[in-house]
């Protein structure tokens, strides 16, 4: 059963088939509108999440399905003691596929592992998130016109985002690029992130502190959140939460087509006053994030001869 | 010093000096109700100095944690009194219950009923991640 857990999962070549469904959907979305008549996708979110529940759901109801929503772990079975995989055993009885959100990292696989129906990754600790990289590379796509050729800043918690580190997996396949990392030195990308990604296949990239130097020669700027959620320790959370903030000033130095991304939801790091800035394109990507879930459901239903 | 060949049972050869306790206690040799052999710092020819395990019983043994610990070693089988096979061993592509992620964000740290499976993901560096969250395992 195919199911989505990395974004590694996809060869470059599904990845632009699903760009491709997607920017047909956002041209002709009538054509989708009943295609998954009957099906049902189950949202089982074991951690808070407001965007990539609604996102997911949203997409299902635009094909013309139908959704199970599990939205409190408190008040789901997994508070009695189940196992991730006996839930997804009896959620497959009832759900045609499933998104899974679950605070522990591995969980998706562990479900795919046990589940009957397709299996996709709505974060996992902070381990993946390949959905919100689906998101990225459309919004990328539709924004630059290539996903080549281009100097990918990365800014703030690169160390606990997995936003950052699927999307730096998935760029890492395409050509011409080069990644600057930006971070505080306590969240560095991870080197077996670097290893595997950069180092391997001979991708230019380099680390630096300061953001303002960085900027002007960046194409996409990539700001992340510093997530409460993935700290031990509340001073530390405290030192690092305001890190980086941009603002209209900071982005005077930057190129009149930077592209700036952010998988939200932003606390401070983008200053309000950015929204209204064209490079802003964050709310965009969570249009765009639908539209690559639509294309996800339709081809995963497919694949398990659902459709 | 001399230790007694075996009739029946296995040699683990050309373990690298230092490293038979470690396969001592990860292949559980401290439950077994026989006689078992630890020699330690063998002059070897080839190795400069290697480590043996001697265990005086055919019993089946975990290869893949023989991988793990020492990839060089060899496994003799002996039965009466005759060398029968000679197992070389290599690195693993999977773990199976050998180790444990030590990761407290991993899946598997709070479902204990799952295999703790590690994957061989860069031999050159010997180097293993938990198939769940990636980790890397911690160097014996």
């Amino acid at each position: 059963m195919r199911s989505l857990i990395d974004i590694t999962d996809l060869s470059p070549a599904e990845l632009d088939g699903l760009m491709d469904t997607a920017l047909d959907i956002i041209a002709n979305g009538k054509q989708y509108s009943d295609m998954c008549r009957g099906k049902k996708l189950a949202t089982l979110f074991f951690e808070p999440s407001t965007r990539t529940r609604l996102s997911f759901e949203a997409a299902m109801y635009e094909l013309g399905g139908n959704v199970l929503s599990v939205t409190d772990a408190a008040s789901s079975s997994a508070a009695k003691g189940e196992s991730v995989s006996d839930t997804v055993k009896v959620v497959s009885c009832y759900a045609d596929i499933i998104a899974m959100r679950h605070p522990k990292e591995g969980a998706a696989l562990v479900a795919a592992n046990s589940a009957s129906v397709p299996v996709i990754n709505a974060g996992d600790g902070g381990h993946c998130h390949p959905t919100q990289t689906l998101a990225d590379l459309l919004t990328i796509r539709r924004e630059k016109g290539s996903l080549n050729n281009l100097t990918v800043g990365l800014c703030g918690d690169l160390k606990f985002g997995r936003t950052v580190h699927s999307l730096i997996a998935a760029l890492s396949r395409y050509e011409g690029l080069k990644f600057v990392l930006i971070s505080p030195e306590e969240l560095k990308v991870p080197s077996y992130v670097k290893n595997d990604a950069l180092k391997k296949r001979n991708i230019p990239y380099t680390q630096t502190t300061d953001l303002a130097s960085a900027l002007p020669e960046l194409d996409i700027l990539y700001m992340t959140r510093v997530q409460r959620e993935r700290f031990f320790n509340e001073e530390d959370y405290l030192r690092l939460k305001d890190s980086y903030i941009l603002t209209p000033e900071k982005l005077k130095a930057a190129k009149e087509d930077l592209c700036v991304m952010h998988p939200l939801p932003r606390v401070n790091e983008i200053s309000v006053a950015v929204d209204n800035d064209p490079r802003a394109c964050y709310f965009k990507q969570a249009l765009n994030g639908k539209y690559m879930r639509m294309a996800l459901i339709l081809k995963l239903l497919k694949e398990a001869g659902t459709l | 010093m001399n230790i007694d060949s075996i009739r029946n049972g296995i040699v683990i050869d050309h373990i690298s000096a230092g490293s038979g306790m470690k396969l001592y206690d990860l292949l559980g040799l401290d439950r077994l109700d026989v006689s078992v052999a630890i020699i330690k710092n063998v002059v070897s020819g080839k190795m400069g100095k290697k480590d043996i395990i001697k265990v005086d019983a055919d019993i089946p043994v975990n290869l893949d944690v023989i991988g793990y610990v020492d990839p060089g070693a060899t496994v003799n089988v002996i039965r009466d009194g005759r060398l029968i096979e000679k197992k070389t061993i290599g690195m693993p592509a999977r773990l199976t219950n050998v180790i444990r992620c030590k990761n407290p964000r991993c899946i598997t740290s709070c479902e204990q009923e799952l295999a703790q499976v590690f994957l061989l993901t860069d031999a050159e560096k010997k180097e293993y991640r938990c198939m769940y969250c990636e980790t890397k395992a911690s160097v014996l």
